[in-house]
């Protein structure tokens, strides 16, 4: 890793040349990330492929995590988050960004506002949001004073309406990480471009699309990696608002841990977990590579 | 926005102000989308602050009035008094402390390192603390409670604090790093030639400078480690921390003490941010590169 010189070779000067200082400076992390990543990432491969605990080679529990009913839902539901909350954040946090941009006056109070969910969990994001669709939650009380009939939102027997609870919840939560990111994206760009355009004549529009955000791809990309790999990490949210009615997959690898005290199949579960975020990652870094060698052309 | 409009000349030339006119509508358009999207942001916040203090009969009224029309702490109060949640609090502080304390000095030295030193594996170093912040909790969290039952750690806040730490580390050796880089070397070697050792230039020089961004970063330790759910929950058995308790007691609580949870739980995100406020952008900027 670091370089090691071997037998000290006597420098110029009065002292042996040793280590170089910056080895025993990163020694201590290297020694930890070994113990609490490289030696369970290991563990968890095995368990993921042995009977019980340490016992002979199988793919039992891969059988049984696919046969459970829950499994195909869960990997339904995790990616159709994705697929739906992922643009929508990021069309709301551009949004968001553009308006703070303009300068409108109180922009301080608007960006501590938004900026709070940065710091609210999954979990308490789910609780926030259970006080308004529960069945005598806030919701259906403003429906039922406009004369409306309350809806049971997060029933299991209306799916549709607990997916949107669980994406609304979402948006509420996770948009402030990709707000910050692009507002800060946006500080980085010199206002000579925009100028530039302005001056020969673009409007609003064309300098928004052929200017900032040629300019902001970098900082979006980054977004896009943190926000998809985060992501697939979601599950409180869903387990506050719906109990277990609308699994996904983090949450069934708690589900097997705990309530089935199966920590052979919770570990399938989480290799299938970082298999797709690595595969997630490596495609968008990829996509991230192509275009910034095109930039610099 | 658009170009600043001069004064208007008095005379009695025939003045357009149709430029000023959609310059004051845009901007009302544009209060007004920071205002919708205020709400969007403060009123369920606001929503569960009033649960969280209305009566026991209020919360079982319907329709519920959006105003704190049945305040009371009844509710809060039981919350508060239920087992394991003061417990949970101070498991929870401790735990955040705990993974800063471990963080910060396991992580800080090899921040300096990267800021400071040219070394061969630098690169594949720090490749490899990125591919670790991409690695999932669930992944580390099965595993390493079977590892620290072996050991003799588990269900303790002692295990909490390794994994939180371990997830806590590539952040903030990414962070203090870049804190280190935008304290000036001068000032270090200036120290250096008027006779400090290596260590004293570090100590009387670069790190009162580094320090408030070092602390803006330990609260983002902190956050992390006060928000992190699955990992505590799984390590732990009956040492839970607070987010860790009140989502193993979820679907065998009532509403009220779910709601009560919630608020105590979002809280603090009022605090750090305000705290933090300044340090928002640089910190994301920058780290996440």
């Amino acid at each position: 890793m670091v370089e090691a010189t071997g037998p000290a070779v006597v420098a110029p000067s009065r002292r042996p040349r040793r280590l170089s200082p910056a080895f025993w400076l990163i020694l201590p992390s290297i020694i930890l990330m070994l113990l609490l990543f490289a030696y369970p990432m290991f563990v968890g491969i095995r368990a993921a492929f042995v009977e019980g605990d340490g016992g002979g080679f199988t793919m039992a529990n891969w059988a049984r995590m696919v046969n459970d009913p829950q499994f195909w839902p869960a990997v339904r539901n995790t990616v159709l988050l994705i697929v739906v909350i992922i643009p929508l954040q990021f069309l709301f946090a551009m949004i968001m960004a553009l308006l703070l941009q303009a300068k409108p006056r109180g922009s301080a109070v608007y960006f501590y506002l938004w900026a709070i969910p940065l710091a609210v969990s999954d979990l308490a994001a789910g609780l926030v949001w259970l006080s308004i669709f529960s069945d005598q939650g806030y919701l259906n009380s403003v429906l039922v004073d406009l004369g409306l009939q309350p809806f049971a939102w997060l029933s299991y027997q209306n799916p549709q309406t607990q997916f949107l609870a669980v994406t609304l919840a979402e948006l509420w939560r996770a948009t402030s990480l990709v707000l910050v990111i692009v507002v800060s994206g946006m500080q980085g760009i010199p206002k000579d471009y925009d100028e530039a355009a302005a001056v020969f004549g673009a409007n609003y529009w064309q300098r928004l699309w052929q200017v900032t955000m040629p300019l902001l791809r970098p900082s979006l990309q980054v977004a896009l990696i943190l926000r998809t790999i985060l992501a697939f990490q979601t599950f409180a949210v869903a387990q506050a608002l719906t109990g277990e009615s609308f699994p996904l997959l983090v949450g069934e690898t708690y589900r097997w841990y705990s309530a089935l005290s199966n920590p052979n199949v919770a570990s399938a579960y989480a290799l299938v977990i970082m298999a797709v975020s690595m595969v997630t990652a490596v495609i968008y870094l990829r996509a991230l590579r192509d275009e910034s060698r095109q930039v610099k052309r | 926005m658009t170009a600043p409009t001069s004064t208007p000349p008095r005379a009695a030339v025939p003045v357009d102000y149709a430029p000023l006119r959609a310059h004051r509508r845009n901007r009302a358009l544009i209060q007004v989308g920071c205002v919708l999207i205020s709400l969007f942001m403060a009123v369920p916040i606001y929503l569960i602050a009033v649960a969280s203090f209305s009566t026991r009969e209020g919360l079982n009224q319907f329709p519920q009035p959006l105003w704190p029309k049945n305040f009371g702490t009844e509710t809060m109060a039981t919350f508060l008094q239920s087992t394991g949640i003061v417990g949970g609090l101070i498991n929870s502080l401790y735990v955040g402390v705990g993974t800063l304390a471990f963080s910060s000095l396991i992580g800080a030295p090899a921040g300096y390192a990267i800021a400071r030193f040219a070394f061969r594996g630098k690169d594949p170093y720090q490749l490899f603390l990125l591919f670790t912040r991409a690695l999932p909790i669930v992944v580390l969290s099965v595993p390493l409670a079977g590892i620290f039952l072996q050991v003799g750690i588990y269900d303790s806040p002692l295990a909490v604090i390794l994994l939180h730490t371990a997830l806590a580390l590539p952040t903030t050796i990414l962070i203090t790093s870049s804190v280190f880089l935008a304290v000036p070397v001068d000032a270090e070697e200036a120290a250096r030639i008027f006779g400090c050792t290596p260590v004293g230039a570090f100590v009387r020089v670069v790190l009162p400078l580094a320090l408030p961004g070092m602390a803006a970063a330990s609260i983002f330790t902190f956050v992390m480690s006060w928000n992190e759910v699955l990992g505590a929950t799984i390590l732990t058995f009956s040492q839970r921390t607070l987010p860790a308790q009140v989502l193993s007691s979820l679907s065998d609580s009532p509403l009220a003490f779910r709601f009560a949870g919630g608020l105590v739980l979002v809280i603090p995100a009022l605090i750090f941010i305000a705290l933090m406020r300044k340090y928002l952008l640089n910190m994301w900027g920058t780290t996440i590169r």
